[in-house]
């Protein structure tokens, strides 16, 4: 069983919050990524989980029991670090099977435990082994061996790709899947890669300035981020910000930037919104999509083209569609834009996201 | 041609510096030389001199070779020059050193390993303050302990003895020792303590499975600074130690400033380099040591 309960945590140094009345519950055999930019406590959450810095405040629940203040070793654990932290004096198999050791447990299991995680993890030819004789990949490996051999029902994970290489962190990032969906058990995941937080996670916990900004699925927190700052830190290219305020003049809802005018009558608003309010208006780049003709379509623009940056599979295009606006859209590949270009675009309003402009939040 | 130039170009810079290079490097062995021979030569006076009859010492020049190579007086030195009273040679001081020595390094190494150790991972509230009061130490002249510490030695009946002497050691060895092991602690990645910590390893497992493995380069460093401190000291071995377990310094000293007699240069020179002997055996044999770090392949690589 792995469920974790956080009640108004605190955590503090001298008088500096890290964490304030932080609440978190996660599901038994969940996957969570705690998802933020450096310094938004996001690993302290996590060392808090594991018992490895003290609380200032509030409690932590395993399975309805308060671990705030239990020892690291007696809170069901495994931990895989940034730095893999291996013992370089000891084999790979010692290594893994030190914890099993120092509890004590009979050599035979020992021995069951590590060949299990060897094979799990490939890392059967490298048992005999000392750290230093492994490459970055196979370090993480033994790391992530380590935390297995410990049959822990909380896994947890502080940005333990981040030191890799982007081919084998892809590759490991699959593994860590898999190994999800193999074992079932409840992990806790650090990172600041959206790609690996949108990979693995059931949810996403978004952090900044130690507070969580949106927990939910993968997809929601992309498509229907909870504020500014959550739709601006995920997706790469980053997302458009067009300022403005909504009219509601004419029976349907505008949207007027300076100088742009778009109909947002099909957007799903959450709370009604008010005649002059301002407002931010999110567009992800894959959803201004390039139409060809003049066909008489809503929300259609035509700009020229300032800047083409190919990313392989697809390519991000700067067009310019008016005086002061200039936006970022996906086109596939195979389509051939030179700058200076006028191009046509259609604005989908339903994948949009407005913000409130003073409060941030989605409306 | 153009094509050419910039090679010829380059050609000729990269023989330039390596002319200055030769040049350079000469002058550095030249002032190596230099610098050895002017700290060899006390070294080389002192070996021919323990050889020389206390004529041969009187009339030839210090630095001419002895006539014949007699090693009478080293074992003079070693087993029959007086110390005062007794005329047993270096020998007793020398197995009192060791007895002084192996006890008193041993602990000190281990107490300021386990300090080091609790300072840089359990980060306890008032560390710092600790800390900052055990370098302190570092900084008072021994002199000024030594008073408070007889009378306290005398209380509970371990001045003059074999105990006293190490304890004293330990001691004053206590805030460089800390201080050696403390910073290389903090080097190592904390990381390393927080997984052996979810591994459930306690203060002292984590220190004795997984941290003093990983101390080899520093304890070797500690050793060589604590056997040479200890090796050489005059003034703690002269105050605590009793007559019976002076150690050979204080021989040494015993031997050489005699008042009665004839100098016997020959045998004092003998006697000193006997003394040095041990110090200098562990700096030869340890050199290598230094450079290695163990570490390496803990972190990422």
């Amino acid at each position: 069983m792995g469920n974790v309960n956080i009640n108004k945590l605190d955590i503090s140094y001298d008088t500096t919050f890290i964490l304030n009345q932080l609440d978190l519950s996660i599901e038994d055999g969940e996957f969570i990524v705690l998802l933020g930019p450096s310094g938004c406590g996001k690993s302290t959450l996590l060392n808090a989980i594991g018992g490895l810095i003290d609380t200032s405040g509030g409690s932590i629940h395993f399975d309805g029991k308060d671990v705030t203040w239990t020892d690291p070793k007696d809170r069901g654990i495994g931990m895989v670090f940034q730095s893999y932290a291996l013992y370089p004096t000891m084999t790979v198999e010692k290594n893994m099977s030190f914890g099993l050791r120092i509890a004590g447990v009979e050599k035979k299991i020992i021995q069951e435990k590590v060949n299990w995680a060897a094979k799990l993890l490939q890392l059967e030819p490298l048992l005999k082994r000392k750290p230093s004789a492994l490459s970055g990949g196979q370090r993480q490996r033994v790391a992530i061996g380590r935390a297995l051999v410990r049959d822990a029902s909380i896994y947890l994970f502080d940005e333990p790709l981040s030191n890799l290489d982007a081919k084998l962190r892809a590759e490991l990032r699959l593994e860590i899947k898999k190994l999800h969906q193999k074992l079932k058990s409840t992990m806790i995941y650090v990172t600041h890669d959206q790609i690996e937080a949108l990979t693995l996670a059931d949810r996403i916990a978004v952090m900044k300035d130690g507070i969580i900004q949106q927990l939910d699925t993968p997809y929601n927190v992309y498509n229907k981020p909870a504020n500014l700052f959550v739709a601006t830190f995920l997706g790469s290219p980053g997302m458009n910000c067009l300022e403005g305020r909504l009219s509601k003049k004419g029976g349907g809802i505008t949207f007027i930037s300076s100088d742009i005018l778009i109909d947002v009558s099909d957007y799903q608003f959450i709370n009604s919104p008010m005649e002059g309010q301002k407002v931010t208006l999110g567009v992800r780049p894959e959803n201004i999509v390039v139409r060809g003709g003049c066909e008489q379509a809503k929300n259609v623009f035509s700009g020229m083209i300032e800047l083409v940056e190919p990313m392989g599979s697809e390519t991000l295009i700067w067009s310019k569609f008016s005086a002061n606006q200039t936006l970022s859209h996906c086109v596939n590949s195979d389509q051939i834009f030179t700058k200076g270009d006028s191009v046509q675009v259609q604005i989908e309003v339903t994948k949009c996201s407005v913000f409130d402009t003073e409060t941030g939040f989605r409306i | 041609m153009l094509s050419i130039s910039p090679t010829n170009l380059k050609f000729a810079s990269k023989r330039a510096s390596s002319i200055q290079m030769q040049w350079g490097r000469i002058g550095i062995y030249g002032f190596l030389l230099v610098t050895a021979l002017f700290f060899l030569l006390p070294l080389y006076v002192m070996l021919v001199t323990s050889f020389k009859e206390l004529d041969e010492i009187r009339l030839s020049s210090i630095f001419a070779l002895p006539q014949d190579v007699s090693w009478d007086y080293w074992k003079v030195a070693w087993s029959s020059a007086c110390t005062g009273l007794e005329c047993n040679g270096l020998q007793v001081g020398f197995w009192n050193s060791v007895q002084i020595l192996i006890p008193s390094v041993i602990i000190s190494v281990m107490f300021g390993a386990i300090n080091g150790y609790a300072l840089s991972f359990w980060k306890i509230k008032g560390a710092n303050i600790l800390f900052a009061c055990l370098l302190l130490g570092a900084f008072i002249p021994y002199q000024v302990f030594i008073y408070p510490l007889i009378r306290v030695y005398a209380e509970i009946g371990i001045y003059g003895t074999l105990t006293g002497v190490v304890v004293s050691h330990v001691i004053f060895g206590m805030p460089i020792m800390t201080l050696l092991f403390r910073n290389y602690y903090s080097t190592l990645p904390i990381e390393l303590f927080n997984a052996a910590r979810i591994d459930g390893a306690g203060f002292f497992k984590v220190f004795f499975i997984i941290m003093l493995p990983m101390s080899t380069p520093i304890i070797i460093v500690a050793v060589i600074m604590q056997v040479t401190n200890i090796w050489n000291d005059f003034l703690i071995g002269l105050v605590f130690a009793g007559n019976d377990n002076l150690p050979m310094t204080v021989q040494l000293n015993n031997i050489v400033n005699t008042t009665t007699g004839e100098r016997a240069y020959n045998v004092n020179m003998a006697a000193t380099i006997l003394t040095s002997l041990v110090p200098l055996i562990i700096y030869v044999a340890s050199g290598r040591w230094f450079v290695r770090g163990i570490a390496s392949g803990s972190v990422k690589g």
